[in-house]
């Protein structure tokens, strides 16, 4: 009897408190776009802001978040692929390889910032590559590196050790055996840690803040399309970031609208891959 | 040996080992091991767990390089040739002696692409020439029907006993001379267990077969020799019948009477 009614409470509170999360979601979701879409016009998604003209538009800021997107991943996505099969398929366990995931461990969990300020002082300065977008794209493949590695690393481990001998048995060679066993079989991992990589560029504003800068113009000849790698560039997050600092809050929120219609985009997919390889 | 007189004698020998040792870190494995594996004969390892069956199988076709510390001596000659040699090409060697696993390991792939792997490897690439590989590797293993329909489809969707005889599909479609297999038949259920010996028994026609199992009866089944083990050491190896009607160790008449192991 007395268990019973324990078990109420205890249900009701559980109750209470998905029903909590999800009104939050809901409710943070729901303002956002009220206050946002708004704002959303074809004007804002294809001009950019100028005083002159009085327009206000984010379309710059969209570009840039495209080659930040791109850039980064060009050069984390090998890296990070590259380490991960190194680690689990080349090294031999032991007291390297452990230093090497506590190093990558420990890379995840320092704050952006950090990033940021490594970025502009060695990349932006001692490298000589100033306030660009490959500054900011550098910055910010070392802060998402371990997250590639990681889940291609776990994706690796969980392939069976039988599928590598069978391999090994028929007389592949370990190069071989990684390309056409290894790494279709470790995809849905290597493209999970691809996506949540995206998730953090999209969202991240304070590493490149002082690396990548806040340039919000278009090219505007052929050759301006590839010079833009090494002028200034703000990605979204971080014209949302300077909207705010400078009271435009129609113009943030405007932002904000389009930035989690990406998110939602991308965790969508996520879960369509997903659904797609569990099928398989 | 105990048996190599008579008939033995007279039939050609595939394979090979002279003094053979094999040490994982500082366990000693395999002692001082000599065997002559008779061409187009099925030759049965037996033994209790941990007696070294699966390690010597291994030796076989060098499928213990990949262990880390392990430690090998002595000779294996496959047709007089030392595999241990630096001449030896690995990806040759285990052209020649193809493989079979306890647990049938089909890759994540299609059916198709299972049995393409191999050839695949040995740089065979033409559309037609794979798709007469395929079918005729399926079909020695007596697997064709069952799945000439859906040839693409996933192989991880096959029963266990269709996924080994789709694994012995796969390791014949190279066109070895030696098939090993480590306890093929100890996760099948009785029928397809029927069906494994029976391929076993119609491929010594063109095959080298050599068999690890637990099962007596299978190995006085299938099997032309047997090899006895005991911790490491080879005790009594012996055509089939004479093994187990007469066998010359009290050791070997104590295992397969089923009095240990
Ligand atoms: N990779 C390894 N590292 C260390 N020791 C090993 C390794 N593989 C096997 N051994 C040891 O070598 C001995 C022989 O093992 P093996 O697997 O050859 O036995 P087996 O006769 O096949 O046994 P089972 O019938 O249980 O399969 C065992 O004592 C085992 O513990
Ligand atoms: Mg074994």
């Amino acid at each position: 009897m007395m268990r019973k009614w324990k078990d109420d409470v205890l249900l009701c509170l559980i109750y209470l408190a998905a029903f909590f999360t999800e009104f939050l979601l809901i409710g943070i979701l729901g303002y956002v776009f009220v206050k946002g879409f708004p704002q959303v016009s074809l004007s804002f998604l294809t001009n950019v802001t100028s005083v002159l003209q009085g327009t206000a538009g984010i379309a710059g800021n969209f570009v840039n978040t495209l080659y930040m997107v791109v850039m980064t991943l060009a050069v984390a996505v090998p890296f990070g692929i590259g380490a991960a099969i190194y680690l689990n398929e080349y090294a031999r366990p032991g007291r390297v390889v452990r230093l090497i995931e506590f190093t990558t461990e420990t890379l995840a969990g320092i704050p952006s910032i950090l990033f940021g300020l490594f970025g502009m002082v060695f990349f932006g300065t001692t490298l000589g590559l100033g306030y660009s977008i490959l500054t900011g794209a550098l910055t910010l493949a070392l802060m998402v590196l371990p997250l590639i590695t990681k889940n291609t690393q776990e994706a690796l481990k969980a392939v069976p050790e039988a599928y590598r001998s069978g391999a090994f048995g028929m007389g592949a060679g370990k190069w071989y055996m990684i390309r056409t066993i290894l790494l279709p079989a470790a995809m849905p991992g290597i493209v999970t840690g691809i996506l949540l990589s995206v998730g953090r560029i999209l969202g991240e504003s304070a590493a490149l803040l002082f690396t990548a800068g806040s340039g919000y113009f278009l090219p505007r000849s052929f050759g301006g399309w590839f010079r833009k790698l090494s002028e200034s560039g703000g990605t979204l997050t971080v014209q949302l970031y300077l909207s705010m600092s400078k009271a435009q809050y129609s113009v943030a929120f405007g932002i904000a609208a389009v930035l989690l219609c990406m998110v939602l985009g991308i965790n969508f997919l996520v879960r369509m891959l997903a659904k797609k390889w569990d099928a398989v | 040996m105990a048996g190599d007189k008579g008939q033995r004698r007279m039939t050609q020998c595939k394979m090979m080992t002279e003094k053979l040792n094999v040490y994982y870190g500082k366990r000693h494995a395999l002692k001082d091991v000599d065997i002559r594996i008779r061409s187009h004969a099925v030759t049965a390892l037996i033994g209790p767990s941990g007696c070294g069956k699966s390690t010597f199988l291994k030796t076989l076709n060098r499928m213990n390089d990949l262990v880390g510390n392990v430690r090998i001596e002595g000779q294996v000659y496959l047709d007089g040739e030392d595999i241990y040699s630096t001449r030896m090409d690995v990806t040759r060697l285990r052209k020649r002696v193809g493989m079979v696993f306890q647990q049938p390991n089909p890759f994540p792939m299609t059916i198709y692409d299972n049995i393409a792997y191999g050839p695949r490897i040995h740089g065979i690439k033409g559309k037609e020439q794979l798709d007469g590989i395929v079918e005729r590797s399926l079909r020695q293993a007596a697997i064709w029907e069952e799945v000439r329909e859906g040839l693409y489809k996933s192989a991880l969707g096959l029963s266990g006993g269709q996924k080994q005889r789709l694994c012995i599909a796969r390791a014949l479609a190279v066109e070895p001379e030696v098939l090993l297999m480590d306890e093929p038949t100890s996760a099948l259920d009785p029928v397809s267990t029927l069906k494994v010996e029976e391929l076993m028994t119609a491929f010594k026609q063109k095959y080298t077969i050599v068999i690890v199992t637990h099962n007596m009866q299978q190995a006085a089944r299938i099997s032309d020799d047997t090899v006895f083990f005991l911790e490491g050491e080879l005790v009594e190896s012996d055509t089939t019948a004479r093994l187990f009607s007469h066998p010359a160790d009290r050791r070997t008449r104590a295992y397969i009477n089923g009095r240990f192991g």
